[in-house]
């Protein structure tokens, strides 16, 4: 793909958002949001994901509404955000405080060849969310404005907030997580105190 | 065109299943109820709304609460979807999330198309319902009388929170009822 100017570096979005993740947990969508996160390091509480194309945002909400004392994370594509619109709107009915969306919109499908997605020519994420009852919906365009937000995203009194961010279309070097769903999610159980069955 | 009336089974039949299932429910600890309405867990998920131990998830789509019950379980907690058999095609690719991370998965299904059913557009996916299941590697277990409802369930809740093999049930029709459009 071609590089556009003034479009900001997925890795160095995702890296910056955390830097000072504290006890944050980060879901990561299936695809190049998943190696954004593995490429910032890798942690016990990233929840990487391979598949379950839609589910981002639900899998992050089932861990909000579990945990609402800690910051939640959800990082994904402007293809898996199309792919479960609605729940934006599951989301804005329950409006959990301690949930962030962040959607890394390079207007194409990477992963499959750089087919346009509906966000480079007609939908607009952000008021899609704010239609559906996230009123802390905005859409961000600056690097200065990435590391406000990341401090942002710690309160958990204030959400749930949707970022938009437009990011540079290229296609970088995968860095690979586990894709082993069993040990990730037991890993992030560990970390919050569970144990195994 | 002939005119239908519209009548609310549930209203003119306050069961106890639904209130044997709500008690369960409970009893295992079950803190997200994602669901879908459907006529015949209208009932149960007048008791969900009033638990001030449950959260109550109404869903845009079946799929959404699949999601949504791996992620309570990252976050330490059980949950059960419900739904109704049409809702178990929208959550096809989404019940991989059952095999990938061995979670404890749970879903109440309302059967329709199977019972007397008066609208033919039920019957497809009332008919597949239980093979989806087992083809996703989902056990399904049935209950299709009133008395049946809370071993059913209790033996599922069972096999699903404490041996984590992801199970459903099935609620036949003929226990709810078939949906009455004309009198």
């Amino acid at each position: 793909m071609m590089s556009k100017a003034n479009l900001l570096d997925r890795r160095r979005v995702v890296a910056s958002l955390l830097a000072e993740r504290k006890e944050a947990i980060v879901v990561g969508g299936l695809g190049a949001s998943t190696y954004d996160i593995a490429a910032a390091g890798d942690h016990d509480r990233n929840l990487y994901l391979w598949g379950a194309m839609g589910g981002a945002v639900m899998i992050g909400l089932g861990i909000a509404l579990a945990q609402p004392k800690l910051p939640v994370v959800v990082i994904t594509g402007d293809g898996d955000m199309l792919m479960g619109m609605g729940s934006l709107a599951t989301v804005g009915l329950q409006k959990p405080k301690n949930l962030t969306i962040v959607v890394l919109d390079n207007e194409v499908y990477g992963e499959t060849g750089g087919q346009a997605s509906h966000t480079a020519a007609t939908v607009d994420l952000v008021g899609v969310a704010r239609a559906c009852g996230i009123t802390d919906a905005r859409a961000i365009a600056t690097m200065a404005d990435i590391e406000a937000f990341a401090s942002a995203m710690q309160d958990v009194s204030a959400g749930p907030r949707f970022v938009n961010i437009k990011i540079d279309s290229a296609n970088l070097e995968r860095v690979l997580s586990s894709r082993d769903g069993s040990f990730i999610l037991t890993r992030i159980r560990g970390s919050l105190g569970f144990g195994p069955i | 065109m002939k005119m239908h009336a519209r009548a609310d089974h549930t209203s003119e039949t306050a069961a106890s299943w639904p209130d044997d299932i709500f008690a369960l429910l409970q009893r295992f600890d079950v803190r997200q109820v994602p669901y879908v309405p459907d006529a015949g867990h209208s009932q149960l998920i007048e008791r969900v709304l009033g638990a001030s131990s449950m959260r109550a998830v109404p869903l845009t789509t079946e799929e959404e609460g699949v999601a949504l019950l791996a992620g309570a379980w990252a976050g330490g907690q059980r949950g059960v979807l419900l739904m109704q058999s049409s809702g178990v095609g929208n959550c096809v690719n989404m019940l991989s999330l059952t095999q990938i991370f061995r979670f404890p998965f749970l879903t109440l299904v309302t059967m329709r198309g199977e019972w007397g059913e008066f609208n033919p557009w039920q019957v497809p996916m009332g008919s597949s319902t239980a093979g989806v299941f087992e083809l996703s590697g989902i056990k399904a277990l049935r209950a299709s009388s009133p008395d049946e409802v809370r071993e059913v369930v209790e033996a599922a809740a069972g096999q699903a929170y404490n041996a984590c093999t992801p199970t459903a049930v099935l609620l036949s029709q003929r226990l709810i009822g078939a949906k009455v459009f004309t009198k």
